[in-house]
């Protein structure tokens, strides 16, 4: 018995799913192409859904039908069941090993209102609760002394002569050395893709969708990817997150008249939406929290206030906030079945990398750390138990090559890649933002299949073997490329509005595309 | 504009100026457009990951929220090895968390946290393992086994918070080249972009270690202190 359970990405899902493989009896080793405590977790700011034992108001059925509701008709309902049952527990477990939540006078755990829920749901700890977390997670890693090899870019997953998952293939990028890693479950948590949007999303730059357009190479589908949310409030010159928390706690969103134009506690993807509209016509859109007072600011919303200091020169206790919508989490991603194992054997899902249907075409607020904690422990659980019930797997079987990095070595360099990066993002952003329509996503197809034909005319100039940031940006733009096609092809062929996808030729959402968009490497599926 | 960055040698690089430009988005200039070879690390650009600490002018910033200006000269964190340009290997800085054990034994039932008792380590929760402290600390200049700023200030995150079931494990592992070894000198408060001071945190573990027992062990060697009189 070999009982090896491989994870690669070390944000909140990989660190759930490792401490539960962990638990579980399994060896557990985490790849992280950075450190633990630098992903994207760190970044969520408004908190964490759990109905708790001295909720007011609110019931777990509350939570479920405020989740499918806002997913639009495409999600799974049994699986929403399963993550606002849990919910409870997940918080719970986080309250046990550390995290700082914010508390009430009675010392519970306080809650705050997010967007499109029916009551105050959101647990938190200031605005940095996904800091708080993640940094409570990988203490507990380290309390297990679980084996985390830094630094490490995911390559490849590893097939054994019957397409099962084996191991990972990753460039260390210390020495730019390719290491083959075995075991017989492979979990991935490698995060979103957003970043395709480049400096128009909120996302940290390592948001490149590395698992996802690794987990197609490997034989596995993914769903959904034409769903991308867009956050309502980002910093207008930077990007940068305001968290939902602003507007829960009674934040207004005004236009340059200084009016009222939606309800702002409305699902993202309408608030997202009636800003675009707003500045269709002219209208530059700001953020109003002046009224909350200094001391509530201070306490409760700290980190919005340092930012929009520092990136935007404003101070929120006295001036207005611009802000625009940008993107912000990507509901598609790799298709799981129940144990959150994909149709490749051995190969698991979880987090913003997984399609776990249940989100469907709009994510609620504070759903996604719940995500994390719930569908991270149940890959963590099937994937060491998939490992405890596999033989070892003969490592000297292995003939996988990986060609990729020697072929890129003859790529002409004749363009910038940095500069197809930045003009795919701006492409992104005009043409498969908010509000689509078929002729100018057809151009950006036609646009991203070029980009792909004229990779071998890009490629890397940095020759060193030693921390090459030049051939990792390369290699992470390679997958977002391959992921914007994928994107664009779900969004050409469903003709309808949905959530977040937002179709100006086709307004309305029709029961005929009340299904998932399903594709893995020989194109759509379903 | 003209900065410098230490890289095998310092090199000096040209670039627009721009009001308000942050020194990530200045790098980020120069390796998109002026030279790929230039090398840094970066995440969030909201000062959130901690991932691209580094100095400007022998201080340590986080380059997403420092402001750039001409002529000043980047380099990479001190105390640590420098893997290339300005990245540099956190690998042995990290271990000092799992050294110090800086995690919670947890309590078979959660106990409330009453709000005063969350203020007690909000702050130390707020740390986001830039390594500046870690940086700027001169200890490591003649004990490189110094258990260092921030994993005593974690290990106080955890020896302050009231759910801990027993915080003695923390308290024993940090009399040896932990506590005591800190020279007080306020450095690492000085640069941390989250407001934590490490000084005051050692300072409070060392109130919590007399409780337990320990006492200081320079103060020891001059007969108790009473020498001094």
């Amino acid at each position: 018995m070999q009982n090896k359970v491989l994870v690669v990405g070390a944000g909140g899902a990989g660190l759930v799913a490792a401490i539960h493989a962990h638990d579980n009896g399994s060896e557990v080793i985490i790849f992280t192409k950075d450190y633990p405590t630098r992903s994207q977790t760190s970044m969520a700011q408004g908190g964490i859904n759990a109905v708790l034992k001295h909720s007011c108001n609110d019931s777990v059925d509350d939570h479920i039908a405020n989740t499918l509701k806002s997913a639009h008709g495409i999600a799974d309902e049994e699986q929403i069941r399963k993550l606002c049952s849990e919910a409870p527990e997940s918080v719970e477990w986080l309250d046990n090993i550390g995290v700082q939540f914010s508390r009430t006078k009675e010392g519970k755990i306080a809650h705050r209102r997010l967007g499109g829920a029916s009551g105050d749901r959101a647990c938190y700890a200031q605005d940095y609760t996904g800091l708080k977390m993640l940094h409570t997670l990988y203490d507990q890693v380290l309390s297990r002394n679980i084996e985390i090899k830094n630094e490490r870019f995911l390559l490849d997953i590893l097939l054994d002569e019957d397409k099962n998952a084996c191991g990972v293939s990753v460039l260390n990028k210390r020495d730019s050395e390719v290491e083959n890693y075995y075991g017989s479950s492979v979990i991935l948590a490698t995060g979103g893709y957003a970043r395709i949007y480049n400096k128009h999303s909120t996302n940290a730059v390592g948001s490149s969708g590395d698992g996802i357009a690794c987990a197609i190479r490997a034989g596995a589908r993914v769903s959904d990817m034409e769903f991308v949310q867009f956050h309502p409030t980002a910093l207008k010159n930077s990007s940068i997150l305001i968290s939902e928390s602003a507007r829960g706690a009674g934040g207004h969103l005004l236009n340059s008249k200084g009016e009222r134009f939606v309800d702002e506690l409305k699902p993202r993807d309408e608030v997202a939406r009636a800003i675009h509209n707003e500045m269709n016509k002219g209208e530059d859109i700001f953020l109003d929290i002046r009224h909350l007072g200094e001391a509530f600011i201070d306490a409760e919303l700290p980190q919005e206030r340092k930012l929009a200091k520092l990136y935007e020169d404003v101070d929120p206790v006295v001036d207005l906030i611009p802000i625009k919508p940008v993107a912000h989490y990507t509901m598609g991603g790799i298709e799981v079945d129940q144990n959150s194992q994909t149709i490749v054997k051995g190969l698991f899902a979880c987090g913003e990398c997984a399609n776990h249907r249940v989100h469907g075409a709009n994510r609620l607020g504070g759903n996604s750390l719940l995500e994390l904690v719930v569908f991270g422990r149940e890959a963590g659980l099937s994937a060491s138990n998939h490992a405890k019930k596999t033989k070892e797997y003969e490592q000297t079987n292995h003939k996988q090559t990986n060609d990729l990095l020697t072929q890129i070595k003859t790529f002409a360099n004749e363009l910038n890649f940095y500069e197809i990066r930045e003009a795919l993002g701006d492409l992104f952003y005009e043409k498969v933002g908010i509000s689509r329509e078929k002729k100018s996503l057809q151009e950006s197809l036609t646009q991203v299949e070029s980009y792909l034909s004229r990779l071998d005319l890009m490629g890397v100039s940095d020759g060193s073997k030693v921390y090459n940031t030049n051939l990792i940006e390369f290699l992470e733009f390679k997958n977002m490329l391959e992921l914007s096609a994928l994107v664009l092809k779900g969004a050409l062929s469903r003709q309808e509005s949905r959530g977040a996808h937002y179709r100006s030729d086709f307004c309305d959402e029709d029961k005929a595309f009340a299904k998932h968009t399903i594709v893995d490497i020989n194109g759509v599926v379903e | 504009m003209n900065i410098q960055i230490q890289r095998e040698t310092l090199v000096q690089y040209s670039v627009p100026e721009v009001e308000g430009s942050t020194l990530l988005e200045v790098l980020n200039h120069i390796k998109t457009k002026l030279d790929p070879s230039l090398t840094f690390s970066s995440g969030c650009r909201s000062s959130v990951c901690g991932s691209c600490s580094m100095r400007v002018n022998e201080k340590e910033v986080l380059a997403c929220s420092y402001k750039v200006k001409d002529g000043d000269v980047i380099s990479p964190l001190k105390n640590v090895e420098v893997i290339r340009d300005l990245v540099v290997n956190m690998d042995k800085a990290y271990a000092f968390n799992s050294l110090s054990k800086a995690w919670i034994n947890k309590s078979s039932t959660t106990p409330d946290v009453s709000q005063e008792e969350e203020k007690l380590n909000e702050v130390q929760s707020d740390c986001i393992l830039c390594g500046s402290c870690y940086s700027a600390c001169p200890v490591y200049a003649v004990n490189d086994e110094f258990k260092g700023p921030f994993s005593l200030t974690r290990v106080y995150k955890y020896v302050s918070d009231v759910r801990d079931a027993d915080v003695k494990e923390k308290i024993d592992v940090i009399q040896n080249t932990g506590i005591w070894d800190c020279t007080l000198c306020n450095e690492c408060t000085m640069v941390c972009p989250q407001d934590i001071s490490s000084k005051a945190d050692i300072e409070k573990l060392r109130m919590k270690s007399t409780q337990y027992g320990y006492m200081d062990p320079n103060f020891g060697s001059f007969g108790g202190g009473l020498d001094f009189l």
